[in-house]
């Protein structure tokens, strides 16, 4: 195997593994709390890039500030569906609650082929992005190199909320156990609401860089990384942030070497994560870091 | 022969008579309305057979499964290759050849559509050994999972399923007959099913796996009943829906198909039949008409253009109110009976 293509690909599985990473995190947290699947997690990451869209090509604002304000509107976004599918069915069977984001999935896309038509639109790439180096014989695009870093930094911020603030430590308390922490005088459903936020922002996050990378969006385009991220998030354990990084950027990597490698099996490419999904459940329910609470 | 017996055969008739009825009224149907009205009955009654058939491992035994497109899929395009004659799929695989039993079999509908059920099935009872080791929303994305490796199968191996071009005219065998032929069986089938004692079992565990397993109800057993029956009968519809269309390709059977499903089982009441019945006709009713808002409409001088795609806006609403306020849906588990009738009406009560 030449050595210098087997880095570049897993380079760029890297990249692809660590945006599974940030949006498989937002999957993570709110189930690790509220034990509901969001379905619409991968929706919520579309609108965020339409928000974006919206900021850089038609309000003509510069593309960083309009990064940050999707960010922010994503996550209020986040809090908006909580309170407004999700709160109301907290007390309900898990399977309705699970009806229900199913619902606000299906009604995020079809609102954003209503609202943005169905055409894709082509995504603002900034300049420093759209660079390819060459790194004795590896062609390293500089959007791969900035994704993980990116990545990275907001990781770090994600820990420092849990780990270094009281609302961090509320979260984690609420993940443990919600009756109890109900009892300490912490207001649930607030920080049910910011869990929803931080992960919606970090899907957000996840989506632009995501359509920077393709460069297009389209109202469906969260289903797929919506779907394998989840995926990412059950093979790390599902409830466990250091394991959603670990499920994601295996899954990145593997799906792209796979299809580098054996590029037969590129046609599979999209099954292959639900079968290693079936594998992990079978062999290993509790995912690969086993299950944990937020932390 | 005692009050009740009398009562339960007249009951009996009543049923029976109903369905004579149906059918007559589908004769009626069949020489007078267009082409349209007659096409969404078909529709009708091929979701009649899917909601009733997934109620049934959703509402009864109460393993959530998102995986009916993958059945619909394996039974489409099982009764479709089975159906075309050997010209028509040489003409149609153009990229790759078709491989060699399928390419010389052609069998008349009903053996066809009963094969595409089997093999439905045999998927069933295939993915059965691994799905059912999960439980919860694990499962329903388990079964997710396997609808989509279906729908991805189905558009890589080109010498079966002819790849992402599908399969193209096919004859249009579903009529008034078979769809609601199917439908009314399905749901005889079913609902004989749930009042047995495996549909007890199958009830005993979706309140409690735990007891009743302990009450010495084979609880893998029962969901795989459960789970291969649903699997039949989406296969067949999946088989009446390809002869109805005439077009099948991997794009249609996504989780699109099952949101529909699921939609109708909520909203008719998860684990009543009746429910899925009325549900499955209303939902096929309401998107037609809701057709007229996604065409460009003139009201006066005002000219109001259509919004392609609000049909499943209203739809996805409805789930999520449903799920809010009447998280019984129309039926909740009640079901029909004609002694239930009898009393509405207020008749052939005893008097005194």
């Amino acid at each position: 195997m030449d050595l210098s293509l087997f880095l570049q690909q897993l380079l760029n599985g890297i990249s692809l593994g660590s945006l599974y990473a940030l949006i498989a995190i937002g999957y993570t947290m709110v189930y690790g709390i509220i034990r509901l699947i969001n379905f619409a997690h991968g929706d919520i990451l579309m609108v965020s890039t339409y928000f974006a869209y919206f900021g850089i090509s038609v309000y003509a604002l510069p593309w960083w500030l309009s990064v940050v304000m999707a960010i922010l509107l994503t996550a209020l976004l986040g809090i908006l569906i909580d309170l407004g599918a999700y709160r109301p069915v907290r007390h309900a069977p898990r399977i309705s609650a699970l009806i229900t984001a199913i619902g606000v999935s299906f009604l995020l896309e079809n609102l954003g082929l209503v609202v943005f038509g169905g055409r894709p639109k082509a995504f603002y790439r900034p300049d420093f992005l759209d660079k390819t180096y060459e790194l004795g014989g590896v062609r390293v695009f500089s959007l791969s190199i900035w994704v993980p870093l990116v990545t990275a930094l907001l990781l770090a911020l994600v820990f420092l909320l849990l780990y270094r603030t009281r609302v961090g430590a509320a979260m984690r308390a609420v993940a443990k156990d919600m009756e109890m922490v109900q009892l300490m005088g912490i207001d649930v459903n607030r920080v049910i609401s910011l869990t929803f936020a931080v992960g919606s922002a970090l899907a957000a996050a996840g989506g632009i860089m995501w359509a920077m990378k393709y460069p297009q969006i389209n109202p469906l385009m969260g289903i797929i990384p919506g779907l394998k991220a989840f995926v990412a998030a059950v093979i790390g354990g599902i409830g466990n942030i250091h394991g959603a990084v670990l499920g994601g950027l295996l899954l990145g990597i593997t799906e792209i070497l796979l299809v580098a490698f054996l590029p037969s099996l590129a046609g599979y490419r999209d099954a292959f994560a639900f079968i290693l999904l079936i594998l992990i459940l079978l062999f290993r329910p509790t995912g690969l870091a086993g299950k944990d609470t937020i932390g | 022969m005692s009050e009740r017996h009398r009562r339960e055969w007249i009951y009996k008739l009543c049923t029976y008579g109903a369905i004579v009825g149906l059918f007559a009224f589908f004769l009626q149907v069949q020489n007078q309305a267009d082409e349209y009205q007659i096409r969404i009955l078909n529709v009708s009654a091929v979701f009649v057979t899917l909601a009733v058939s997934y109620n049934l491992i959703n509402g009864v035994a109460g393993q959530f499964s998102l995986g009916p497109n993958a059945f619909m899929a394996v039974g489409a395009y099982t009764t479709a290759l089975l159906t075309l004659s050997p010209a028509e799929k040489e003409l149609s695989f153009i990229i790759e050849p078709i491989i060699w039993p399928l390419s010389v079999l052609h069998l008349p509908f009903l053996p066809s559509l009963l094969i595409g059920g089997a093999f439905a099935a045999l998927l069933g009872f295939i993915m059965a050994f691994p799905v059912f080791r999960v439980r919860g929303d694990y499962l329903a994305i388990v079964t997710l999972g396997f609808g989509e490796v279906i729908r991805v199968v189905a558009n890589n191996v080109q010498s079966i399923t002819n790849g992402p071009l599908g399969l193209k005219g096919l004859s249009e065998y579903t009529n008034l007959w078979w769809s609601w032929g199917v439908a009314v069986f399905t749901v005889f089938c079913v609902t004989r099913l749930v009042k047995s004692s495996f549909g007890r079992a199958m009830q005993a565990i979706r309140e409690d796996e735990v007891a009743a397993a302990a009450m010495g109800i084979n609880v893998f057993r029962h969901k795989m009943l459960a789970f291969v029956v649903h699997a039949f009968f989406a296969g067949m519809a999946g088989g009446l829906m390809a002869h109805l269309i005439t077009t099948i390709s991997p794009t249609l059977f996504s989780f699109f198909l099952t949101f529909n499903l699921l939609v109708i089982i909520v909203i008719g009441g998860l684990g009543s039949m009746t429910g899925s019945i009325i549900a499955a006709i209303i939902i096929t009713h309401a998107g037609e008409w809701l057709r007229a808002v996604e065409e460009p409409m003139a009201i006066g001088p005002f000219n109001i253009p259509g919004i392609p795609g609000m049909r499943m806006v209203v739809f996805s609403i409805m789930l999520i109110l449903v799920m809010i306020f009447a998280r019984q849906g129309l039926m909740g588990r009640r079901e029909f009976s004609w002694k239930w009738f009898c009393g509405f009406l207020k008749i052939g009560k005893r008097r005194g």
